[in-house]
């Protein structure tokens, strides 16, 4: 009893040092986090105003000042002028080309995807771990290594250099990490459920389809944005696999910024590097409410 | 007529496991077969292998006269209720309800019928458009039971459907079950670990204990003629009292002598000739009373040291120790005893059985 009052009266004259110890704390905390905030977002802030400045600013302002006369002829440029090699269209038919690319790629990886987790979480197998365990290797593959045999796969499938063919490999390295999200929401899902299910009569199909395909909206736009922006923003398989006609638009961003002759158009290459990152940034946004929703709504734990 | 379920010579393995052993069990059209036992015993593997989702090593189950033992789950004519209800959870109750029906290609009108018919039984018609989620415990409780009654099957299969319920809310849905089990006639084969369960419900109780069966038989064959001392400990609450103690042949009877720590022996005398030297003698709680309240010729008197009362309302459980056990007593509620004290009570061996000590089967 005694020592407990000893204590409560030794620590009264610590308590206010301690007070402001925390306070100082806090504040370089706060300091701290707005300089890495800054660190990050000063890229984008000078790709944005650069954006929208004219050549003749650019070479004559400084580089973090905001633009004094705001002109979108750079991103007009960028989206449909600015050339990529000998052609000088823009972007804007390599965008269709990612879109045509990315759309199939995230639904077909993400479709296989939830039913190979559907699989491996509710009908277990002989020998299930072991493929579980090749598939998670497949997440953690260097995709250099794999160029050389895949471009001959395409090749005898009669796949190189188009669309389709890039779809293909996007959905086969895609299945690995899609597998491991489905795979992991599902088994927290009580098998009773497939049993009661077998029971009144449904079978593999039937049960994916109408039971577990609809519990999983919330890992399904969890692997959509996730998938989106690994398609979207991959380089590597586009400037591989792709011919002059399939080019998503990383590969011809990056020939915008590469084959620019006489003076470099700051302005344009910004809006171009912009305009090919906007479409992750949207999904992000647009799906990122509907995770959140789907999070709730998907509470249903018996 | 044809038993409604008939297993014979079933066994099941895990790899080298083996899970249950030699299982033979029949129930008749009507029966409610309880299958009881403390966890890890198997009754829960051998329902699923009864309904077809695990598959069995050797034996045969026929259903309703029919060779189903490697027929799927959905062709069994069976209809299952699990202890997590397992409802759909993005289907509303009418969806969960008509799924089966849904599956199996039954036309629109029939399942309206049924589905209508089954929630008035249920007297869950508000709840129709509910998702599962919104419901609460027992209202989930009687979807489940309401999937499982319009399939109108051969056979029911419960999976300990009360255990995820509160005390008060599981003795209600249990007289339910007995009343909807009375009514439809139907035949039931439900799986619980709690004996008080099997007790109210079974028209059969199966005991099993390590994937063996113990003791097949009615609720009063298996309280009052426990087969081993298994099944005398698991079912009763408290259990029945084993006392070991030495038997003395006497006169055409036995004197049975029971020892106490730092008192005089306890001496019974039983009117049966077959004892040996050694026995455990299984008696009831209920069949140790105060003084005074039991007659005739199997009623013995002794006075025993109270170690410990626990009034419980309508009873007072008094306990005591004999031969080296803990001794229950089940006396009036407005017994006067105190700990330490000394209390006579009447043994009333009317009802007593006898357990050979090394195999603890019945004599």
């Amino acid at each position: 009893m005694t020592d407990a009052t000893l204590t409560q009266t030794g620590r009264e004259p610590r308590s206010a040092g301690a007070l402001i110890g925390r306070r100082l704390l806090r504040w370089g905390l706060y300091a701290l986090l707005c300089l890495f905030a800054l660190y990050y977002l000063l890229p984008l802030f000078v790709m944005l105003t650069t954006s929208l400045k004219s050549l003749e600013e650019i070479r004559t302002g400084s580089l973090v000042a905001l633009p004094r006369e705001v002109t979108f002829d750079a991103w007009g440029k960028a989206w449909s002028g600015a050339c990529t090699g000998i052609q000088c269209e823009g972007l804007r038919p390599f965008f269709w080309n990612s879109v045509m690319m990315a759309v199939p790629g995230v639904l077909l990886s993400t479709l296989i995807g939830a039913l190979n987790g559907y699989i491996f979480a509710q009908w277990r197998f002989r020998g299930a771990n072991l493929f579980f365990a090749f598939l998670l290797f497949g997440c953690f593959i260097p995709f250099q290594v794999v160029l050389l045999p895949m471009a001959r796969m395409l090749g005898i499938f009669g796949l190189a250099g188009t669309i389709p063919g890039l779809i293909f490999v996007h959905t086969i390295y895609g299945l690995g990490f899609t597998t491991l999200f489905f795979r992991n929401y599902y088994v927290t899902i009580p098998h009773e459920l497939v049993r009661a299910a077998k029971i009144d009569g449904a079978g593999f199909f039937r049960i994916f389809w109408s039971i577990f395909l609809p519990l999983s909206l919330p890992i399904a736009v969890v692997t959509i944005i996730w998938q989106f922006t690994q398609i979207w923003n991959d380089f590597l398989f586009g400037v591989s696999f792709s011919s002059a006609g399939s080019q998503p638009i990383t590969v011809a961003l990056n020939n915008i910024v590469n084959s620019t002759t006489g003076v470099k158009e700051y302005n344009v290459d910004m809006a171009a590097a912009i305009i090919a990152g906007l479409p992750t940034l949207f999904v992000y946004i647009v799906a990122g409410k509907y995770f959140i929703r789907g999070l709730t709504a998907g509470s249903v734990k018996g | 007529m044809a038993p409604i379920l008939d297993i014979k010579h079933l066994y099941k393995n895990y790899g080298s496991t083996e899970i249950l052993k030699d299982i033979n069990v029949t129930i008749e059209k009507g029966d409610f077969l309880v299958l009881v036992g403390p966890s890890g015993c198997g009754k829960s593997t051998l329902l699923n292998c009864i309904a077809g989702l695990e598959e069995i090593t050797s034996g045969s189950i026929e259903i309703d006269g029919r060779d189903m033992t490697h027929v799927s789950p959905k062709d069994r004519d069976i209809a299952m209720v699990f202890q997590s209800y397992a409802l759909y959870p993005t289907m509303s109750v009418a969806k969960n309800i008509t799924f089966g029906m849904k599956v199996r290609g039954i036309p629109q009108e029939e399942q309206d019928r049924k589905l209508s018919e089954v929630a008035k039984q249920l007297q869950i018609e508000q709840l129709l458009k509910r998702r599962p989620g919104q419901l609460s415990g027992g209202q989930r409780q009687r979807v489940a039971m309401g999937r499982a009654l319009v399939r109108d099957p051969a056979l029911f299969l419960f999976d300990e459907p009360l255990s995820n319920l509160d005390a008060k809310l599981r003795v209600e849905m249990r007289s339910e079950i007995k009343k909807l089990h009375h009514r439809l006639g139907a035949s039931m084969v439900y799986v619980t670990h709690d004996q008080i369960e099997a007790m109210t419900l079974a028209t059969k109780i199966v005991v099993m204990k390590g994937g063996v069966i113990q003791q097949i038989g009615t609720p009063s064959e298996i309280y009052n003629h426990p087969a081993n001392t298994f099944v005398a400990d698991f079912m009763g609450s408290p259990p029945m009292n084993l006392i070991p103690a030495r038997a003395h042949s006497e006169g055409n009877g036995t004197k049975l002598e029971i020892d106490r720590e730092g008192l005089e022996p306890i001496f019974l005398n039983v009117p049966r000739k077959d004892l040996p030297g050694e026995v455990v003698v299984g008696v009831r709680p209920e069949d140790l009373a105060e003084a005074g309240y039991r007659s005739g010729d199997t009623v013995q008197r002794a006075a025993i040291r109270v170690d410990m009362v626990e009034p419980a309302g309508a009873d007072t459980f008094v306990t005591t120790h004999m031969g080296g056990k803990m001794i229950t007593a089940r006396l009036h509620a407005e017994t006067v005893a105190h700990p330490g004290e000394m209390l006579d009570l009447e043994f009333d061996l009317e009802k007593v059985t006898f357990f050979e000590p090394a195999s603890g089967q019945r004599i």
